[in-house]
């Protein structure tokens, strides 16, 4: 269960990227959280589509079509297994979290009225906050926000005094992207509903870390991107309540999602059809479906586990460097992800010297203003980790930060 | 390779340090590029009819790239600075910070140089 050492050597063969050299050194690749990288099996699923069974699904009576609408809608019973949703058709395919999110957002139009309330978290990334925004200028319904602590975490009770019949939708993120704050999403459900509203939780930077489980979670719409868990770009889910998905109005109209179009009246395709207009992104789907069989080969709790203990070890190790401060709550109450800075650099020049190094780390307000806004700063430098990367690869950011200091102060 | 990048970085955190500052009064809003990454403030005035450019940024590498580009813009004339090649750029090695994902990026700098160049030159033709 546990993953040694031997093991994640074994796991690194399964990722040529990461025999990359950059700038002469090898490559060590710390911006996990904004995309992870394709192990081969994922690649060899998408090299074997277009090699073997590239065809347009659903409609087509030969056999490509057949294979390719078997494999799309295996990839969406993977997926609905691997978040325990009660349906298949409970699993929407979109390009990705910011689609999803568009999707609700934009079918909550038609269900909101002035004087209605959402609420919203400090913590989010502005995917989760740009289309709510949009929402609310298009019906009069008001943003509320849910404040953050100076450790990074939510402030539990300001989310309760918000909370009113007026309440229509809650939106958090599962965790963090700019911190890596474990939210606590349990919890805010269960308030949420008591009160009658809907909850949204954007999945994106939980889903490679944590497995969650719809059922359980009783949660309304969650989301996440493929690319977040070793699958393409390009594809994602909305995962959301048959009730809710009976009740929203489709988010685009075109082929796929329509059962009878006359000029008089369409009748839409039923579930989940009627949110996936047009030709989707096959390939993606049925690669997201094989980036998810092959973590859960790994085991998610063992990935876990290692990932914490990377995140540990990198803690203890960057705060032996003088004037270094890392923003967010402490390691038990969040993902492999360290924001930091070191006082009088601003994180884009420490980021840039890492780079020559090889060292991919992402700099600046990592599309989460409010939290820089919040502290006070430009921005911060982020070192994510995940599964296949090692404490060697720790040691050499903390050596590279070290050096890029001397350079800098 | 490995040395040759860290001298040149170590050579553009000098430049940076050697920057002509922006008078306070010039560092506000009016004056910024506004990137993703790092701000940079810009100032040009005419004297006599030479353009004279100073600066600022709270990144020392940006103010590194914006002494560069001061270096070979400053004290010359709006007609010079609207006709003069930028491909020193790509032999000094910068080409890098030509992406537009980089800081400001060289592109958002020059053109605010040449942006002025023409506001003076339209200046100095009326």
């Amino acid at each position: 269960m546990k993953l040694v050492a031997q093991d994640i050597s074994k796991i690194r063969e399964d990722f040529p990227i990461l025999n990359r050299q950059i700038n002469g050194r090898p490559l060590v690749y710390f911006d996990n959280a904004a995309t992870s990288q394709t192990p081969t099996k994922v690649i060899e699923t998408i090299v074997d589509y277009y090699q073997n069974y590239n065809a347009n699904i659903h409609r087509g009576v030969h056999q490509l079509s057949q294979e390719a609408t078997d494999a799309f809608e295996q990839a969406r019973v993977k997926i609905q297994k691997h978040f325990n949703a009660a349906h298949a058709h409970e699993i929407i395919f979109t390009s990705g979290t910011t689609q999803s999110i568009n999707l609700v957002a934009n079918g909550f139009s038609s269900l909101l009225k002035k004087g209605d309330e959402l609420i919203v978290s400090a913590l989010e990334h502005h995917s989760n906050i740009v289309p709510w925004q949009m929402l609310c200028e298009k019906t009069g319904a008001e943003l509320r926000v849910i404040d953050m602590l100076n450790d990074g975490t939510l402030d539990f009770n300001k989310f309760k005094s918000l909370l009113n019949s007026k309440t229509k939708l809650v939106f958090v993120n599962h965790v963090s992207n700019a911190l890596g704050t474990i939210n606590p999403i349990k919890s805010i459900i269960s308030l949420a509903h008591q009160n009658g509203a809907a909850v949204l939780i954007d999945g994106a930077q939980a889903a490679p870390h944590i497995r969650a489980n719809m059922q359980q979670l009783d949660v309304d719409f969650y989301t996440t991107s493929g690319h977040k868990l070793c699958g393409p770009t390009g594809i994602g889910m909305l995962y959301a309540k048959d009730e809710w998905l009976r009740k929203l109005p489709p988010y685009e109209g075109g082929g796929e999602m329509i059962s009878e179009v006359t000029f008089e009246k369409t009748t839409y395709a039923d579930l989940p059809h009627k949110f996936e207009a047009g030709t989707p992104n096959v390939c993606g789907a049925i690669a997201f479906g094989a980036a998810i069989d092959y973590m859960n080969s790994i085991g998610f709790e063992a990935i876990a586990a290692y990932e914490n203990e990377l995140l540990n070890y990198a803690t203890d190790e960057l705060l032996k460097i003088e004037n270094l401060k890392i923003y967010g709550p402490d390691t038990s109450h969040k993902t492999a992800v360290i924001s930091f800075n070191i006082v009088g650099i601003h994180p884009y020049d420490l980021g840039s010297i890492l780079d020559k190094m090889g060292i991919a780390v992402r700099t600046g307000h990592h599309c989460a203003q409010p939290i820089m806004d919040f502290y006070s700063i430009p921005g911060t430098v982020r070192a994510s980790f995940s599964f296949y990367n090692t404490k060697e690869e720790i040691d050499l950011l903390v050596r590279g930060v070290i050096k890029a200091k001397s350079m800098l102060l | 390779m490995f040395e040759d990048w860290m001298q040149r970085y170590e050579y553009m955190i000098e430049l940076g340090k050697s920057l002509p500052l922006i008078d306070s009064a010039f560092k506000n809003d009016d004056h910024i590029i506004k990137g993703c990454q790092s701000k940079v403030w810009l100032y040009a005035h005419l004297d006599s009819d030479k353009i004279q450019l100073t600066a600022d940024s709270d990144a020392i590498i940006t103010k590194g790239i914006i002494a560069i580009l001061i270096r070979v813009f400053t004290n010359q004339s709006p007609k010079d600075i609207l006709e003069a090649n930028t491909d020193f750029i790509d032999k000094i090695g910068l080409k890098e910070h030509l992406s537009p994902t980089r800081a400001n990026g060289l592109v958002s700098m020059i053109k605010q140089i040449k942006m002025y160049a023409i506001a003076y030159q339209t200046k100095l033709n009326s």
